[in-house]
């Protein structure tokens, strides 16, 4: 009974941008295996709670499986947004290469 | 019948050459570009305010001046972008000017205009109509007289009748990215504009190129594999009147198109994929599919459309206080405690010398602090080398610029290994804040002129546009 992780960039890639406060963290498996393992792993607490330090608000995830690719929708991810925030990334820029380094935690004895 | 759109920039500062090697190497039929990001409204309405000719993109009148003799040798090739900004007149006379000087002054150019609303603001508040922030839910009222941009996103109808009204170039203001691309595909195959799938598919080539060299190879997660990145191609997109889409690039040019540059490119900057929301069509995007076609050619297939919302989004910018940065290096044993106790020394001194700062951070780059907290169990506890960025926000200037003139002593009355001060006190610039804001489509009438370069170079700065339906 084993529980192991996998660091996310081994298994995708990833890109990230804003929208006002909100950030995006598009995420693109690199195959068809690891993305059915990212959709049953990387939920949306597990992403909430890697990017928890940055205080960030909601998070969301959308599918799009004819590209493995999941689309995460963070709130007030960056401290008001390119007009409004102290932050030197103001626009989520360097969000997904960090995103990439979350350990997965993988259960595989649920199967 | 099939065409093809380039994009030649994905930002204003985006590479000056890109556009040149695109009309050069792209067999294109149109060359668009894509200047206006959220906030570079603000920068124009900064601009515009000192200057009534100013307020539009620079960079495309140089453009059109090293890029007019490519008008002659490629009799298919057309420009679309919106670059007018906040004062696409003053746009035009300028790229007006360049043409005549350059023999072209029977060039056909369009200005799409009616996206700027900033007038209307005071009337539509009196009318009650909700002027809301569409992630907020707060009413833009509170700051309505700070409002300095207030632009709707119009779509892809205006510049498709300007295309099918003979314009050689069009200028517009604020669109809707991927209307740029959208607005050639209509005009050039003479799709309904209910014929959603058709418009969702040229919508979803548009997404994947505005943003220039990112669909073909920049921001790629293996950036080490990029062949040439020094002269990246720009994208291409491949329409054909059934509403099929290849993404490719010029031949011979650097970079890559793969399934995998796209695949991140399509899920750039989206929220719900199910709803790709331009003024023109919403596009479904969760069963897109790619299929890698050939070497540096990659199908896009599966965007289905639907009828587009009622509401037309407006970006909103308003003044917001004042904001500077410093930026020094900290070197030597201790060097994060140093850097972090070094920031908060100058706030404090800031603070000592009568002035309260609405915000204030420090930031420690090298020590996890560019994306809070979220990596500090794999960096280095206690490197020997940072920076230290201290920044400052507040509604007096004058309580910024003290704080401009606080960085500086740190390396006389600092702790020692402070290093970078060669650059000068920084300075303090205005800040902005930013609301998406929607507006019953019928407050907006988008706006139609065509004329030749030698005409535009005539116009009078004061012209009445006239409408369209």
């Amino acid at each position: 009974m084993k529980v192991r992780t996998v660091r996310l960039g081994d298994l995708a890639h990833a890109r990230s941008g804003d929208k006002g406060d909100r950030a995006n963290i598009g995420v693109v498996a690199r195959d068809r295996a690891s993305y059915e393992l990212l959709r049953r792993f990387l939920t949306v607490e597990v992403a909430a709670k890697f990017l928890e330090p940055m205080g960030v608000g909601d998070v969301k995830r959308y599918e799009l499986p004819g590209i493995h690719a999941f689309n995460f929708v963070i709130e007030k991810a960056l401290a008001g947004g390119a007009g409004g925030s102290t932050r030197l990334d103001t626009q989520g820029k360097a969000l997904a290469s960090a995103f990439l380094e979350l350990s997965i935690p993988i259960d595989d004895t649920r199967d | 019948m099939s065409i093809r759109v380039g994009n030649g920039a994905g930002f204003w500062g985006d590479d000056v050459d890109a556009p040149v090697r695109l009309a050069r190497d792209g067999d294109l039929d149109f060359l668009t570009l894509e200047y206006l990001a959220e906030l570079t409204t603000a920068i124009l309405a900064h601009r515009r305010a000192k200057d009534p000719d100013a307020g539009f993109v620079t960079d495309f009148p140089e453009v059109i001046k090293r890029i007019s003799n490519f008008l002659v040798e490629q009799p298919r090739l057309k420009i679309v972008t919106n670059a007018g900004g906040l004062n696409p007149l003053a746009c035009v006379r300028n790229v007006g000017s360049i043409l005549v000087e350059s023999g072209l002054g029977r060039t056909s150019i369009a200005v799409v205009a009616g996206d700027d609303l900033l007038k209307n603001v005071p009337e539509w508040i009196q009318a009650k109509i909700d002027l809301v922030n569409m992630d907020t839910g707060e009413s833009i009222v509170p700051y309505a007289d700070r409002l300095i941009a207030f632009n709707a996103y119009l779509g892809a109808k205006p510049i498709a009748r300007a295309i099918g009204e003979g314009a050689r170039i069009v200028i517009t203001g604020r669109v809707a990215d991927a209307s740029l691309t959208l607005g050639p595909a209509v005009a050039s195959f003479g799709w309904g504009w209910d014929e959603y799938d058709l418009l969702a598919a040229a919508s979803t080539a548009g997404h994947v190129i505005e943003c220039g060299a990112q669909a073909t190879g920049g921001l790629w997660s293996d950036w080490d594999a990029i062949p040439d990145s020094a002269s990246i191609g720009y994208p291409i997109a491949l329409l054909d009147r059934d509403g099929s889409c290849v993404i490719a690039k010029p031949e011979r040019s650097g970079g890559m198109v793969t399934a995998g540059t796209i695949a991140e490119q399509l899920v750039y900057e989206i929220d719900d994929p199910s709803r790709y929301r331009t003024p023109d069509v919403d596009v479904d995007l969760t069963h897109v599919e790619l299929d890698q076609v050939d070497q540096n050619r990659v199908r896009i297939r599966g965007a289905k459309g639907n009828s587009p919302s009622d509401f037309l989004k407006v970006s909103a910018v308003y003044r917001d206080g004042w904001t500077a940065s410093g930026l020094v290096a900290v070197v030597g044993r201790g060097a994060v405690k140093k850097a972090r106790a070094a920031g908060e020394l100058v706030v404090e001194r800031v603070r000592r010398a009568g002035y309260s700062l609405a915000q204030s951070r420090v930031e420690v780059i090298g020590a996890g602090d560019v994306v809070p907290g979220v990596l500090n169990h794999l960096i280095d506890r206690d490197p020997v080398e940072v920076m230290l960025r201290v920044t400052a926000r507040d509604p007096s200037k004058e309580a910024i610029e003290r704080f401009c003139r606080s960085i500086a002593p740190l390396v006389t009355s600092g702790p020692p290994g402070i290093a970078g001060y060669a650059t000068g006190r920084p300075r303090a610039i205005p800040a902005f804040g930013y609301a998406p804001v929607l507006i019953p489509r019928e407050l907006v009438a988008p706006k139609l002129e065509i004329r030749t370069a030698t005409e535009w170079e005539k116009t009078n700065a004061s012209l009445e546009y006239n409408g369209i339906s």
